[in-house]
């Protein structure tokens, strides 16, 4: 079966994108693709300069390490480590030294130090968002990937998240690919693409 | 090191957050069950072997009835041996004018290399133990003696040319059960005055005896040695072959304290790998994330073998302790029983708890690790993607082959072995099926019952292949501990069963035919039964398939000895008690059924002969020839006469035989002894009280052993039950708070627990007591050589004892999981 068809899509260095589009359209299969989770089955895709195509899934995380930082609609938090030891991961796998004391700080950023001896099932929803926010920007990546961040928040706290990761988003100048269907949310990017049925609508068409 | 710390860590981490917990629970008790099985049977076997050791005073004994040459001294000295000599004959004291026949037993100061003697200082004053023997000039009696005599210590007697005073009451003499006592009781002396009383002459019957001990290791080799020079004057005697019953009996034990050991380890290995599914499906969450993050495979490969390796070296190092621990504390609790001090085990089972905690979790729990680095990064956006399918090949080839590794290591014992797999293998594959069946009717059933019952039967129909996973996983729990408590008290009454009080323990021997009638006549006057006469003749085999045996070589040296010596041939018209025929068939009374031979099974083997072979015997001078018709199995713990060979009637005349035959004899039947010494002083008698309280002794010493190591196995089948509920405890956990939030009440979530625990637990219940009837019936008739029988009780207890065990085990793990508020957990599955 063919999720996503014809799709050309080039998204410069710091900029910011949302991909929005109905339940099934094809968005997270997009994000996937974009991310080198998934392999396409025609067509190529290129990350941070290096094509994903022809990589097989070591080498393509191989390319991710370090370089690609993501923010889920579940968080995704590892139940048996702490909020600290969940942000440590990412730089533990690329092997960075001063794994504690970095993750000390992102922590101390989104405003959990308080917090980082908790394991997730002790922390709340907007807690739990703002541990792996924290998470998937310890690297500085280049690229963030957000798939439906605020899906699981109710609207104030998913505002606040959101204030938060545009915050860090600008203050380290990552590029963002935004996964969403709230438009609201959407618009705070640089640009908005429309995927329906799996196929990308033209830039700018009102949804 | 990346990996490598990566792998300690998120071990350290899972341990601190209790991911760990049943898992390694699972091994540890596992290894603890096996270590300490390890270590009190290899201590109770070094006693076993100590004790039975007793009976010769020595490890190995060389008899011969010409001084023993200086070589056969040398080589034992070469072997660093201890050594001790004996030499023994019959001979006459006086006291006065009254004498009477006596046992001479010279001694040196070695004696007895095995065992302790036990003397009083007067007739009838207490008995202790000695490491002395008796100083030159002095004898130590058999009360019985100074009885006779009508003397007590301090008196004095005439040995042949010496004058000696007795000093000690000889009250136990630990190789006296072997020698063939004529009704003579003992008297010993020191090896010093032998010469001196001037009774060692040409002619005298004398037999002169090495006693040996050592290590195994110098043993074989001395044996080997002395055996390569071995004249006809030689004889040599150890454990194995003086006393094939004490070595049934201890071959016997041993087995029993195998299977549990096995049957521990095989539990254990079941509750590993439930854990490892469970720890391994729990971390695909986890092992996807760090994949986006950009964890290659190899690198969670990697971490999966530093997590096995070092859960292996810690559970391994805690498994051992433990069950260190516990045998020490077995053996300090039993010590009453065994009577003394438990040697330490031997070293090699010190090896086990390590190796054993590394083939477990090497076998049962690395492949879902494995497999977790085939977990694809895109379940972290469609969290419903399967797992990945774990190769079966790997899961069960690996398992299977720790599986037979291990087992093989620890019973090293091919039948044990291939019976114990085949009844795990079989009992996996039927419980497995029948499991499936069952569930599939559970299914049907469901309609129009309460909604508990429906909530609880739909949960075990739906979650069919985990349902059948638990059922098998509870089913062999259950089997196995039916199997250890009801069958282990049957099969170990049986064992005990085989040497009844009134086993024989009186040998005659040298009964001629023209004594037989008046033999009977005097036995029965006692009011014993009338005892059954096997004939015997002394015979040589001289030919096999009309080859001289002279000419014959052999790849089992135990084959050429056997064939040097004269041995002992009957006849019997029907198959004796305690004989079975294996292969061949028993002889049919005709005209032409002479000419036949029955052999032993194990004396065949190592002669090499088959059914239709034709061997040829010399009866002091007379060519006799029959053919192998039947191989026979002996119970040798029967005692009874046994023999080797057995004729069909008519090959040999009967004028040329003498008779023996075997009685039990009550304490106060033992007049008969005096009488018969009186009417038929030709006649021999053996007594075999000695021995047969060391086979009892190695029996109450088992049984013991198998008591406390039991404990552990129901330890073990706990284990599994506990893996088993945890399995689906997470599933659980969302479940229940899915149907509270929809608007059950606490109670009626509860009850479809319970009603889905009990009735796996019932399913299980009588898989487990079908399972282990059909165990025990195999084990008894082919392992153990018992009788098997059916029990009833089994199915009750197994069906009861399933519905309650699992149901409380099933609601006490869920309980906390329903307990919790329904929107915790909800949230929660957002963690």
């Amino acid at each position: 079966m063919t999720i996503l068809h014809q799709v050309t899509l080039e998204i410069a260095g710091g900029e910011t994108v949302a991909i929005v589009g109905q339940s099934g359209a094809g968005k997270s299969t997009l994000l996937a693709l974009l991310a080198g989770l998934d392999e396409a089955s025609e067509g190529e895709v290129w990350l941070d300069g290096v094509a994903l195509s022809g990589l097989d899934e070591d080498g393509r995380a191989a390319q991710r390490a370090g370089r690609v930082g993501f923010v889920f609609q579940s968080f995704h938090l590892i139940p048996s480590l702490t909020a600290h030891e969940n942000v440590m991961l990412p730089l533990e796998l690329a092997g960075v030294a001063d794994a504690v004391a970095r993750a000390d700080e992102v922590l101390e950023q989104v405003g959990l130090a308080p917090r980082r001896r908790h394991y997730p099932r002790q922390l709340s929803g907007g807690e739990k968002q703002r541990v792996a926010i924290a998470r998937a920007f310890v690297t500085h990546p280049r690229i963030l990937f957000a798939d439906e961040p605020t899906g699981n928040l109710d609207t104030r706290t998913g505002a606040r998240i959101m204030d938060l990761l545009f915050a860090l988003n600008k203050a380290l100048g990552t590029t963002l690919v935004l996964v969403t269907h709230d438009l609201a949310l959407a618009s705070r990017c640089d640009r908005i693409m429309n995927i329906e049925d799996g196929r990308l609508l033209p830039q700018g068409q009102p949804i | 090191m990346n990996w490598l710390a990566s792998g300690f860590r998120t071990l350290r981490r899972d341990w601190r957050a209790g991911e760990l917990n049943v898992l390694m629970l699972a091994v540890i008790v596992g290894i603890s069950a096996l270590s300490a099985v390890a270590l009190f049977t290899s201590r109770i076997a070094v006693t076993v072997q100590q004790q039975a050791a007793e009976v010769l005073a020595a490890d190995l004994v060389v008899s011969s009835s010409r001084p023993l040459s200086t070589e056969i001294i040398d080589l034992a000295t070469e072997q660093k041996l201890l050594q001790a000599r004996v030499t023994s004959f019959a001979s006459a004291v006086f006291v006065g004018e009254s004498s009477t026949l006596v046992a001479v037993k010279a001694v040196d100061e070695k004696y007895p290399l095995r065992g302790k003697l036990r003397v009083a200082d007067r007739l009838f004053a207490p008995a202790y133990p000695t490491d002395q023997v008796p100083l030159p000039g002095q004898a130590w009696a058999e009360a019985r003696l100074l009885a006779r005599l009508g003397i007590d210590t301090g008196g004095r007697v005439r040995l042949g040319a010496l004058e000696l005073t007795v000093t000690r009451v000889a009250d136990y003499i630990p190789d006296q059960g072997f020698q063939f006592v004529d009704l003579a009781p003992t008297l010993i002396i020191n090896m010093q005055d032998l010469e001196a009383s001037e009774l060692v002459r040409p002619g005298s019957r004398i037999s002169y005896n090495l006693l040996l001990a050592g290590s195994t290791a110098s043993l074989a080799r001395a044996r080997e040695q002395i055996v390569d020079r071995e004249s006809e004057f030689l004889t040599l005697r150890d454990l194995d072959n003086a006393r094939p019953e004490i070595r049934d009996a201890t071959r016997r034990a041993r087995q029993f304290l195998g299977l549990a050991a096995l049957v521990s380890a095989f539990l254990s290995a079941v509750a590993v790998a439930m854990a490892a599914r469970r720890y391994a499906a729990r971390h695909l969450d986890a092992v996807a994330l760090m994949k986006c993050m950009g964890a290659s495979q190899s690198l969670v490969l990697r971490q999966g073998l530093v997590q096995i390796l070092a859960l292996a070296l810690v559970t391994g190092l805690a498994g051992s302790l433990v069950g260190y621990l516990v045998q020490e504390a077995l053996a300090w609790w039993a010590h009453d029983l065994i009577q003394g001090v438990l040697p330490a085990p031997a070293l090699s089972a010190w090896t086990i708890g390590p190796v054993a905690a590394l083939i477990l979790l090497t076998g049962f729990a690395l492949p879902p690790l494995l497999e977790l680095r085939r977990v694809s990064p895109m379940r972290v956006l469609r969290r419903d993607l399967p797992p990945p399918q774990i190769s079966r090949f790997l899961v069960y080839g690996l398992a299977a082959l720790s599986y037979l590794l291990a087992v093989f290591w620890l019973a090293g014992d091919l039948r044990m072995l291939l019976l114990v797999t085949g009844i795990n293998l079989a009992a996996v594959l039927v419980l497995g099926l029948a499991g499936w069946a069952l569930v599939l009717l559970v299914g049907r059933m469901r309609r129009g019952m309460g909604l508990a019952w429906r909530y609880g039967l739909a949960n075990i129909a739906r979650r069919g292949t985990e349902s059948v996973v638990q059922i098998v996983g509870f089913g062999l729990g259950l089997m196995v501990m039916l199997l250890l408590t009801v069958t282990r008290d049957d099969l170990m009454s049986q064992w005990r069963a085989t040497l009844p009080d009134d086993a024989p323990n009186h040998f005659f021997i040298n009964i001629q035919p023209a004594e037989k009638s008046l033999f009977l006549e005097t036995v029965t006057g006692y009011g014993l039964p009338v005892p059954e006469l096997s004939p015997l003749v002394r015979a040589r085999i001289v030919a096999i398939n009309e080859t001289p045996v002279a000419d014959m070589e052999f790849d089992d040296k135990r084959g050429q000895r056997w064939l040097q010596r004269e041995r002992n041939l009957t006849w019997a018209a029907s198959l004796q008690e305690g004989n079975d025929v294996l292969s061949g068939s028993w002889w049919e009374l005709q005209a032409n059924s002479a000419g036949q031979v029955s052999v032993e099974n194990e004396f065949a083997s190592e002669l090499g002969l088959k059914l239709g072979d034709k061997l040829g015997f010399d009866l002091s001078g007379e060519r006799v020839d029959a053919t192998v018709t039947s191989l026979r199995k002996v119970r040798w713990d029967s005692f009874r006469p046994n023999f080797f060979m057995v004729l069909s009637p008519g090959t040999v005349d009967d004028s040329l035989a003498s008779y023996v035959t075997s009685a039990h004899l009550a304490a106060d039947q033992r007049a008969l002894l005096l009488d018969l010494a009186r009417k038929l002083p030709g006649v021999t008698v053996f007594d075999m009280d000695a021995i047969l309280g060391q086979i009892r002794g190695v029996m109450d010493k088992a049984s013991l052993a198998v008591q406390y190591v039991f404990m552990f196995t129901v330890l073990a089948g706990v284990m599994v039950l506990v893996a088993a509920v945890q399995a689906t405890r997470d599933e659980r956990r969302y479940e229940s708070a899915m149907l509270r939030t929809l608007g059950a009440s606490r109670r009626t979530v509860l009850m479809g627990v319970v009603t889905e625990f009990a009735v796996l637990g019932l399913l299980s219940g009588l898989l487990g007591a079908a399972g282990a009837s059909v165990a025990s019936y195999l084990l008894a008739t082919r392992v153990f050589e018992l009788q098997g029988h059916w029990d009833g009780s089994l199915w009750l207890l197994g069906i009861l004892g399933g519905t309650l065990l699992v149901g409380l085990s099933g609601l006490l793990a869920t309980r906390s999981v329903i307990s919790q508020p329904p929107v915790l957990t909800l949230r929660g599955d957002g963690v």
